[in-house]
Order: C-alpha cells, then structure tokens, then sequence
C-alpha cells in the first residue's frame, strides 16, 4: 500500500517500527496532491506551501489538511471567499497552535462553502470540489475540501467546522470519518466565526481509532475562547475497547420518513442489526420537535452570521472597493460596494435573511420564537438520553447529489442538512461513519449522536461497528 | 409577503449594494425560505424560555496582567489605507 493512503495510526506505528520516516510520508503527500488535485480542487490556494516542523521529530509529524476558516499565523487564510482575498492572520488559531506543538505537517487550506454557508462546497470563490467517489457529485460542505482531501488520499486527516452538519454530511458523502464535537470541547479562538453558539471545530479522518487520536491533540480548555469547557479531556483512544454490550441506542422515528433514500434507509438499518448482533440494545425513541430544526437554524444561524460577518467593511483587512458612482455618503458607498463585491450570492442570502429576523418589528417573530423553539428541541435530546446512551439515525437523507443540482434551490439545499442541524441546536456530539455504499457506488454515512462530553460513547459504538465491517477499507480509485 | 422595497431596505441595513438583477432573485428567494420558516407559527412557545447558549455561560474574570500583545505593525498591513502610524485611513464619515 502506499504511504498517502495509510491511517496516522498505521503511520506512527511505522515510524515507531522505523520502517517509514516522516519525510517520506510528506514526500508521497505531496507528489499525490500535485497530480491529483487538479481533478479534486480540495485544496483552496494549490500555490501556499506546506508548513514543515523545523524538525520532522515531533511527537506526531503526520500530514493535515485544515479547514480554510481556521487561522493560520502568516497563511492565507480566506473563509473561500473574495473578501478576505490576500488575508494572512497574525496569529495561530488554538488548534493550530496545539497541532504545530504536536509536530504536525500542515499541507494547506482545504476549500469550502464561502464562509461555511452551504452543504457542497459549490460556493467556494476559488472554484468546486469534486466528490472523489465520482467526479460529477458534490462533496458536501461546507468542510468539503477536508473530507474529499482524506477521502482521495490527499491528506492523512483534517480539521473542518460543523454549524449545521458542515463535517459529518461531507463526511457521508466521501465516506470518511467525521465528528462533530460537544459544544465547548475544542476552542473555537481562531475559528473565523459563522454562528458562534453553534460552531465547533472537529476531525475528519479514515477510521474511528484516527479521529480519536485526533481529538485528544485539539481538545481541552482555552482560556482565549471563552465559551470552551473547562473540563478534564479523557484519552479518546481508551473509548476503542470493540464493546456495545447492553447499551442502549434510541432510534427516533422522526428521522426515518419519506424522502429517505432507500438505500441509505436499507443500509443504517443493517447497521443497526450489525450492532445488535454485538449486545446493543435498541429502543424506539421520539425527539417530537425534528421537523422545526430546519427553520429554527436557518433564523438563528443566519441572524449570528449576520452580526459575526458586519466586521467585512474593508477598513481593517479584506479587500476594499470604490464604487463607480455616488450613492449615499462616500463611507456607506464604500461599505456597499465592497460587500456587494466580496460576498458571493449564498453569503449575501443568508447576511440579509439574518439582519431580516433581527430587525425591528421582526424580532419577536423570528429571533425570539427560534431562540424558544431552540428550547423544545434540545429539551428532546434531554428527555431521549434519560433512556438511552446514544442515538443511530443516517447522516444524510441521500448520498451525494451531482454539481448544479441544487444551487439554484436554496431551501431545497438547507433541506440536505435535515438530519445533522438538530445536534447544533442542542450542542451535543455526533459522529458519521462509512455505513455502505448505493449501486452506483457512493458511499452512505451513519450518524450516531450521544450526551454532552459523551464523545467516547461514540467511539466505542463506531469502532466496534467498523471493526465488524469492511467499508472503511474501501479506497477511492482515482 | 416579501417586496423589492423590503429586500432594498434590507440590503441597506446590510450594507449591501445590490444590483437589479439579485433584487428580483433575492426577493423569490427570502419568499421562498420565510414561507418554510412559517412552519414555526404551528407551534405555542409562549411560556418557552429562549435558548442563546446550550453551556450554561457566565462572565469569565481574569487577573489584570500585562502580556504581550499583536504589533500593530503587523495589524495594519492588511489594511487597503492607513497612516502608517495606527490608524486606518476611510472615505468622509461626516457631509
């Protein structure tokens, strides 16, 4: 096998056995980015270099692809989109600093939805990601750039962002693994924020034991983000222990309905004999206020974007534009001019739809009724886990959807993140795993949410199940 | 019930200049997405507490201790105007 396409646990275990070096693994990354990325585009800005420790002697010298939101000191970093065109942060976000402590090689931006707005990465300002299960089909997003870099073998593992599900969809779609962590387990300073009572950043990896490992090097409390928990962080790995015996997993009816594809349908549903087959138990469960999630997050997570994204006037960094003709006062002509022009067509969507729910007379309506509804639903999610310890329900309701298909159709794209946004309103963890494959080839994501600060529960429920199964094994064939 | 003057003001409010053409396409489309947010009408919330946070979050103190900060150097650089000296350079603020 080559080294690109080798698990970190597989390679740490070959630097340990001195049978691969760092350098070479890099050098095989490498080689593999310059002829395959061409057809993929996961990465934003193909011209930055890698960032290489001085040394390869860190404790995990492994290659990593980062999400291009995550603040890279001197880096161009851009969110994908125009506006911050030529922007290098002057500092390292947290888990940036944390991975270059570890040794990291960090192999560049992955590309994604501009600003995290979308589920395809199709309205990134540097170009498309393709799917590498089939070059016609999104990746999903908004990490999509992360999860078709791992999925082809372009990178060992890599960080994304999820608000609404941007790294578990994509993660179903490029058949890797993708988690989702509790609300406050990773610092979110240096995250260019979204929505920032729900964004999180997490790992996307090729198996269970690499997203463990993963999460143990960016997890933990941050004096800088505010909002990250001060809580001890256990040894993930420890959570791999292949044992499911008598817990108990919730499957809520609301999620298995009409418009499920019926392949995802038939393969989450042998994922779950799969599990009883190993001890779990399974009860139905009811989460009662699913169909709201949509609409709720669209008013909540628009309305945080509208007021984070306020800070793009083109005075301090980003790019700045002069308007053609007078208008306004020259300061609003400029303000207008640049945000016409730096902010793509989702972007301008979801800004003027966030200051809509927030503006005078609207308010109540929207923000408030949301902010309420936000309530009932997280209440849900408290009042299932009194009986369970975790809950099964499929990532996406289809597998990947081709390129143009939905871009024309925003409700009809929000409405592809109608299984993953439900876990961002109530801050819980979540996990897509590799649960199949449809007949034309593409793979089909498991989801599997547990407690806050649960995350080893959901370990150990996807590591016995992909220890019994083999579609982890399967590699893109580009 | 959406209008182009209602989408104008909101552009305003946004500090976005739209051209004719996404006036029209942005009108269909907060239409379209405020009608499936209707949805929420369905359901009583009047004696709902609003969730802003899922953490219980409480204000986070520190000693006043001096640490090293950004140079603002190296802050201003990615300005598109300034004075070299820290301060950002606009267009007239006051007629």
């Amino acid at each position: 096998m080559k080294l690109n396409e080798l698990t970190a646990h597989e390679i740490l275990q070959g630097f340990q056995a001195k049978t691969i070096t760092p350098d070479s693994v890099y050098q095989c990354l490498q080689e593999t980015i310059q002829n395959k990325d061409k057809k993929i585009h996961a990465y934003a800005h193909s011209a930055d270099p890698a960032i290489t420790p001085k040394a390869m002697d860190g404790k995990y010298p492994i290659p990593i692809a980062i999400k291009d939101n995550i603040c890279i000191k001197d880096y161009l970093t851009t969110c994908s989109s125009r506006i911050l065109e030529g922007f290098r942060p002057p500092y390292d976000a947290t888990v940036i600093t944390k991975l270059k402590d570890s040794g990291s090689i960090i192999l560049g931006h992955a590309n994604m939805d501009e600003f995290a707005f979308g589920s395809s990465t199709e309205s990134s300002y540097y170009g498309v990601t393709r799917n590498p299960w089939n070059l016609d089909c999104v990746p999903g997003g908004s990490s999509g750039g992360s999860a078709a870099a791992v999925a082809a073998h372009e990178a060992i593992w890599a960080l994304g962002s999820d608000t609404g599900g941007s790294i578990r969809q994509p993660a179903s779609f490029c058949g890797v693994v993708g988690l989702k962590p509790t609300y406050g387990r990773v610092s979110r300073y240096g995250l260019i924020a979204f929505a920032s009572s729900l964004d999180q950043i997490g790992p996307i990896t090729k198996d269970v034991e690499d997203c463990a490992l993963l999460l143990n090097l960016i997890a933990g409390h941050d004096e800088k983000d505010s909002t990250s928990a001060n809580l001890p962080v256990p040894d993930f790995t420890r959570a791999l222990t292949k044992d499911v015996k008598n817990i108990k997993i919730g499957i809520p009816k609301e999620y298995f309905i009409d418009g499920m594809d019926a392949e995802v349908k038939d393969s989450v549903l042998a994922a779950i004999e799969h599990l009883k087959g190993h001890g779990a138990q399974f009860i139905d469960i009811s989460l009662p206020h699913t169909e709201y999630a949509v609409a709720t997050y669209y008013i909540l997570a628009t309305a945080e974007a509208s007021s984070n994204l306020a800070r793009y006037d083109g005075v301090q960094y980003g790019l700045r534009c002069q308007p053609q003709q007078q208008r306004r006062t020259p300061i609003i002509d400029m303000y207008e001019e640049t945000r016409d022009q730096g902010f793509g067509a989702e972007a301008k969507r979801r800004i003027m739809l966030g200051t809509y729910a927030l503006s005078s007379g609207y308010y109540d309506a929207y923000y408030l009724k949301a902010q309420k509804v936000r309530t009932l639903i997280k209440k849900d999610f408290d009042e299932a886990f009194r009986s369970c310890d975790a809950i099964i329900t499929p990532t996406a309701p289809t597998t990947a959807f081709k390129i143009g298909e939905k871009t024309s159709d925003p409700l009809s794209m929000y409405l592809s993140d109608i299984y993953t946004i439900s876990v961002n309103l109530a801050g819980i963890p979540a996990l897509s795993i590799p649960c199949g494959f449809s007949k034309n080839g593409l793979p089909i994501g498991l989801q599997i949410m547990g407690k806050p600060f649960d995350e080893e529960m959901l370990f150990r429920i996807a590591h016995t199940y992909e220890q019994g199964t083999e579609w982890h094994k399967r590699k893109v064939v580009l | 019930m959406i209008t182009r003057k209602d989408v104008q003001y909101i552009a305003h409010l946004s500090r976005i200049h739209l051209q004719e053409s996404e006036v029209e396409k942005l009108t269909n489309d907060l239409e379209g997405i405020l009608g499936y947010i209707e949805k929420l009408n369905k359901l009583n919330v009047s004696a709902v507490k609003p969730t802003s946070h899922v953490l219980p979050i409480e204000n986070v103190f520190r000693q006043d201790i001096e640490k090293p900060s950004l140079n603002p150097k190296d802050i201003m650089k990615f300005s598109t105007d300034n004075d070299g000296k820290g301060s950002f350079k606009v267009p007239q603020v006051i007629e």
